[in-house]
């Protein structure tokens, strides 16, 4: 009796464990049961490489090229400045700061961490949109570069706090070696902490530029939303996750139109699997 | 010019540390601008009260009584599935090949954009299952997208369980469900309320999930069921902030200080309930 009772609990936690990939084969299976649907009446390049985003027009034209620009652009503009911050805030907090102050850091970033996008968005709107105004000399605050400010700041904990893990697990004999051989702190730092914890590193980055392609409202409320070629990163722009969040309220469900933001949200959930994939790989890799 | 080491590496420092300063600076400021614009706007009525005049006057009693609805029903969904499948990896899974699917689909869940759990949510629970827009729907689309959070952190939780623990219970004749319940899961239960919260943190200021799947524009009432549409909190704040014309910034203000007020305490507890386990925890 004892054992029966422990094989079906065993069995019930084991179904468990699989919800996990069921979810993700669901996610999957119902952005392609709409998304695909798009592409009996639109063919995939235009689609892909479609350089015009105007689903109202007559005809309608649904190229996201525009679209993915713009993620592009924000994403690297916010990878710029959050990459080379976020290292040296994690080296700061992992090896230079005294412990009291590491201990304030590491809450700061968690309460950087904690704040709503649509709070970081509402701020930026109202707060540094006003400051790229008048510091470019722009007709809008409302650009890229808001953009990729704002997000640059919503993917730094993220980085900070698995770079400053693979930084402080790098084995304390690396660092004593080095020190011992009459290096400075900072030489040990740059030349053997840091290579010592780069695949770490880079699963940060990775995983850093996955939440800010992925980000939504923040994005939406300080690119200026207009969905054509960007040319500079001081132009607005407009991204694939904001398409999806600001016109899925106006499409009449089962129109090519709502098909194609399924689609778009498709192209999204491929991209950040590839991503989050690549970065698992890097962590795993470290392991070893 | 060549540098000494010595000044190379207080010139490098000064910078981590500017870097650091940098990063920290921002939240300040944001707390700061926050509590002085929005605290003036808080007061008994505009926490109790339903929003009038096409929201630009009156209270968010909706938008917080909404939020609190989804944030306990996603909660109550995600807890038990996600503790459960923490228990797997760490209990029962062999190092195989099925154990690493699943663990590469925890990380791609929580790498899932938020809109596209939104997009999701609208597909799968307002059509398919046809729950309508209603705060079932968007709980689910929430539960499925703290999963992660508490998956991760329940996971820690349960390794940190010394060996010995299960070892001793085993030993007794202590069946291995038994050892679990009775042994493991009491000792690694407060770094797993650690991680609902945060994930609870996190769901109380998502947006982009609830937008197709619960949020209503402008509902001055309470949900009278899970099949209701209803306010919450974030989508208010962004309602707010570009959608009404002419709103106060008191108003604006007053309400993204009430969400970062409760996402913050939430996340004081967690830290709290963390602190408390760490200076207790005897091994």
């Amino acid at each position: 009796m004892r054992k029966f009772r422990e094989a079906i609990i065993e069995k019930t936690i084991l179904l468990n464990g699989f919800a996990c990939i069921l979810f993700v084969i669901l996610i999957f299976v119902f952005l392609a049961k709409d998304g695909l649907t798009l592409f009996r009446t639109i063919a995939i390049q235009d689609f892909l490489f479609g350089r015009i985003w105007s689903p109202l027009a007559e005809p309608p034209q649904f190229g996201i090229l525009p679209l993915f620009l713009g993620s592009l652009v924000v994403t690297l503009g916010a990878t710029v400045i959050s990459v080379p911050l976020s290292m040296a805030c994690a080296i700061f907090i992992g090896e230079i700061a005294p412990r009291w102050m590491r201990e304030t850091l590491k809450a700061g970033v968690e309460l950087l961490a904690a704040i709503p996008s649509i709070v970081i968005g509402f701020i930026g709107m109202t707060m540094l949109s006003p400051v790229v105004k008048t510091l470019f000399h722009l007709p809008t605050g409302l650009t890229a570069l808001t953009g990729s400010i704002a997000l640059a700041f919503m993917a730094i904990p993220t980085m900070v706090s698995i770079m400053e893990d693979a930084i402080t697990s790098v084995p304390r004999t690396y660092k004593e070696g080095s020190l011992a051989l009459g290096a400075t702190h900072w030489q040990t730092i740059f030349r053997v902490i840091i290579p010592a914890a780069s695949s770490g590193i880079v699963a940060a980055i990775m995983l850093g530029i996955g939440r800010v392609i992925g980000e939504t409202m923040a994005v939406m409320m300080l690119t200026g939303n207009a969905s054509v070629m960007p040319k500079t990163i001081l132009a607005p722009v407009r991204t694939l996750t904001a398409t999806i969040a600001a016109e899925m309220g106006e499409t009449v469900r089962g129109s090519e139109h709502y098909f194609s933001l399924f689609a778009i949200g498709l192209v999204l959930f491929g991209i950040t699997f590839l991503i989050n994939f690549l970065a698992d790989m890097a962590r795993h890799r470290k392991r070893k | 010019m060549k540098l000494r080491p010595q000044t190379k590496q207080k010139i490098a420092f000064a910078l981590l540390g500017l870097a650091a300063v940098i990063v920290i600076v921002p939240v300040i400021l944001i707390l700061v601008i926050l509590i002085q614009r929005g605290w003036p706007a808080i007061s008994w009525q505009f926490l109790t009260e339903m929003p009038r005049m096409g929201m630009r006057a009156g209270g968010i009693f909706p938008a917080i009584m909404g939020t609190l609805c989804l944030v306990a029903c996603a909660i109550s969904v995600a807890l038990p599935l996600g503790v459960l499948t923490a228990i797997y990896l760490v209990e029962y899974a062999k190092k195989n090949w099925w154990t690493r699917m699943i663990e590469i689909a925890i990380v791609n869940l929580a790498g899932v954009p938020s809109v596209v759990y939104g997009l999701f949510g609208l597909g799968l629970f307002v059509i398919f299952f046809h729950f309508g827009s209603s705060i079932l729907a968007g709980a689910l689309t929430l539960a499925i997208m703290e999963l992660p959070v508490i998956i991760t952190s329940s996971k820690e939780a349960l390794m940190s369980v010394p060996r010995s623990f299960r070892e001793a219970s085993l030993a007794l004749g202590v069946s291995k469900w038994e050892t679990i319940r009775c042994v493991v899961l009491p000792n690694a239960l407060p770094g797993i309320l650690t991680g609902s919260i945060l994930g609870v943190s996190r769901t109380a200021g998502e947006t982009a999930p609830i937008l197709f799947t619960v949020a209503a524009f402008y509902l001055p009432r309470l949900p009278q069921s899970i099949f209701d549409q209803c306010m919450a909190l974030p989508y208010h704040l962004y309602v707010l902030s570009t959608q009404v014309p002419n709103v106060k910034p008191s108003l604006q203000y007053g309400t993204a200080l009430v969400l970062v007020g409760m996402v913050f305490s939430l996340n004081l507890v967690a830290i709290i309930v963390r602190a408390h386990i760490r200076s207790k925890k005897q091994w």
